[in-house]
């Protein structure tokens, strides 16, 4: 993760800049150095340019100067240094004093978002822009986050935003054939399909969960055949079903999907651990997800649980124990989990 | 399996901001409240807290303090709840909560909350779990968390559950490792982890533990130490640790240390820096790791300076 913003973009830029005290416009402000307090610490280093820049900046800040100059000293200190908030500060109390037209500071939001837009100041202020230009700024906003997620598709502050953006400004119209569109380039981004689960569940316009379900669960079904191993649409498939247990277990298509990679024999991690979680809601496999399952069993499992003799419950919760031993045996790193899963399995009569 | 590098790590963290010409440190400069509070976290962790001169640090942080009652990320900045509670953080490692005008701070950190029960970070607005987190940390560890909304704040955490049982920045943000460490860190310390499903998320947090033993922050981006510790101590905070493999994780951790100059890095063989480090040493306290002090999961604190304030006062 990002802990610092290293705005390492901007250093080349510094070789071209004329420093500000060569600069008549700022010949009668004096730069105010940093006071590391009546003790400091340590004394920090200063690189030469970006000390000039942050001696004036302060010096503008303390004589409170909202002024054209200062607006655009705000951003070269920004460019330094975007992680600062007294800079992002500062600069709104000018934008909003000068009356300056916000659409050009979108401008400029995308000129350092080009930078390094992993930058939670940067997003905020961004917001506060979209927020007071209303809903014409939607499509841009739209627009900007595209953008920024054709880069990194999973991008947080993007998303972010555009969740916000989406709930605010709206124009969820196209929302979801555009998670459709990040899906097919990339099936396993998780923040596509969170997005998805927040437009089905959000948008005005679909009808909610309910009304969404038949065919979020075929398109689920597809993107998990053709990517087992897939974790995120597993878990989009379970919360199709979100507070509906029943209609989970007793959906013919989860089960049948589960069988189908069993039998495949390869990456059925999840297809597994599925059918475990669906066993202990009350499904009753059937004879093919039993045959599939002890197709994949170890010949030392076969010998702990071949109980041939036993009937009804007994003989499910035999299968979810099986269940776990193989889940033990493939998936290794997390063994204490499927061991904890094993504890957990009671006869429910 | 290597060892913990503790006398390097030591000399690391004292020396890096006495570093010169350091571009790094230059970038720092207007969060250094959060330096100082990884750094001496990590030193008292590795039993070095000892070498740092307490009275310099205390005056300096009180020169960051404003007269709102929140903390600037250095002198001269403008305040922020980020900042604030690494300063509270830090006046507690040092056992010099007293220096500062308790009710104060907390009325900065009061006013802070919002009418849905979330937080701001500052008086600009933006909202986050995050701030969520920290107000609720900063509040405890001044015994006052009862002068917010504490039922609304818990409420509008809940709002920013996912079906994955995680939680993300706001209500149906995706879930991401780092923002449930601060909800469920929120939760601990609130008393309402009985709302967390803890099952259902310690399963998406130990499913975030990858080959190499180290953990993402959310599926399929790469491991690393800091994630690492916020899966982690989630998972101790929910007494579900026992289902990844620590010994793998430990493992991943010393990988990413510098064994020549000290730090730790983000993963194997990245440059290092204060904050990976802190979190790096963080995680191995709480698996155990011998030498360490233990660290509390959800404070991010020392057990002992935890202890302190809530059992001796
Ligand atoms: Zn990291």
């Amino acid at each position: 993760m990002e802990s610092r913003s290293g705005d390492r973009e901007g250093e080349e830029e510094q070789h071209r800049r004329v420093p500000l005290r060569e600069r008549p416009e700022w010949s009668d402000v004096t730069p105010l150095p940093q006071n590391d307090g009546p003790n400091p610490v340590v004394p920090i280093q200063y690189t030469e340019d970006f000390a000039e820049v942050t001696d004036y900046f302060r010096a503008v800040y303390v004589a409170d100067e909202r002024s054209p100059r200062a607006l655009a000293l705000t951003d070269e200190a920004i460019q330094f240094n975007s992680g600062n908030y007294t800079v992002w500060h500062f600069r709104r109390l000018i934008l909003e004093s000068l009356k300056i037209d916000l659409h050009s500071e979108l401008g400029f939001v995308e000129r350092m978002a080009a930078g390094n837009s992993k930058n939670y100041q940067m997003w905020h202020h961004r917001r506060w822009v979209a927020e007071k230009l209303g809903p014409e700024a939607g499509n841009i906003e739209l627009e900007f986050t595209k953008k920024i997620l054709s880069i990194d598709a999973k991008h947080y502050h993007a998303w972010s935003h555009r969740k916000w953006v989406l709930q605010s400004l709206g124009g969820w119209e196209d929302e979801l054939n555009y998670c459709t569109e990040l899906l097919e380039e990339d099936i396993f981004n998780n923040s596509a399909w969170s997005q998805r689960y927040f437009v089905i569940t959000r948008s005005p316009f679909l009808g909610g969960l309910k009304a969404m379900r038949e065919s979020e669960v075929l398109y689920t079904i597809g993107a998990i055949e053709a990517y087992p191993e897939n974790e995120s649409s597993w878990r989009y498939l379970r919360g199709l079903y979100k507070g509906e247990t029943t209609s989970w277990v007793n959906d013919p298509q989860v089960s049948s999907v589960c069988l189908k990679i069993l039998r495949t024999k390869s990456n059925y991690l999840f297809a597994l651990s599925t059918i475990l979680d669906l066993i202990c809601s009350g499904y009753q496999p059937n004879e093919d997800i039993r045959d599939a399952i002890d197709a994949l069993k170890t010949t030392d499992m076969d010998k702990q649980n071949s109980d041939v003799d036993d009937i009804g419950d007994q003989k499910i919760l035999n299968m979810a124990g099986s269940i776990c031993s193989i889940l033990e045996q493939v998936d290794p790193i997390r063994v204490n989990y499927w061991i904890w899963r094993k504890s957990r399995l009671l006869p429910s009569t | 399996m290597g060892e913990l590098a503790t006398e390097k790590h030591v000399r690391y963290i004292l020396s890096v901001e006495k570093r010169k010409d350091n571009f790094e440190s230059v970038v720092m400069e207007h969060l250094r409240i959060n330096g100082a509070y990884w750094g001496l976290t990590a030193l008292d962790l590795l039993g070095k807290l000892d070498t740092v001169d307490v009275d310099e640090v205390v005056s300096w942080l009180m020169s960051c303090l404003h007269e709102s009652g929140g903390f600037g990320g250095n002198v001269g900045h403008d305040p922020h709840i980020l900042y604030t509670l690494s300063a509270v953080q830090v006046l507690a490692l040092f056992d010099k909560l007293d220096v500062i005008d308790v009710d104060k701070v907390t009325n900065y950190i009061v006013s802070l909350q919002n009418e849905d029960g979330s937080f701001s970070g500052d008086m600009w607005g933006e909202v986050d779990t995050r701030f969520s987190y920290i107000a609720i940390c900063c509040l405890s560890i001044l015994h006052r968390l009862e002068k917010i909304d504490v039922e609304k704040a818990v409420k509008y955490i809940l709002s920013c559950k996912n079906m994955d049982g995680g939680f993300g920045c706001t209500p149906g943000g995706e879930s991401h490792a780092g923002q449930i460490f601060c909800c469920v860190g929120a939760l601990a310390i609130t008393g309402s982890l009985d709302l967390v499903d803890k099952d259902l998320l310690g399963w998406w947090l130990c499913e975030r533990q990858v080959k190499s033993g180290g953990l993402n922050g959310r599926p399929e981006k790469l491991p690393d130490v800091c994630y690492s510790w916020w899966v982690l101590s989630s998972l101790t905070m929910i007494d579900r640790v026992h289902w990844i493999s620590k010994e793998k994780l430990i493992k991943f951790i010393i990988d990413c240390q510098d064994t020549e100059n000290g730090g730790i890095s983000d993963r194997p063989d990245d440059a290092v820096d204060v904050f990976h480090t802190f979190f790096g040493v963080a995680g191995l306290s709480l698996l155990e790791y011998p030498g360490l002090k233990p660290i509390d999961p959800a404070y991010a604190l020392p057990v002992d300076v935890v202890n302190r304030i809530f059992f001796t006062k």
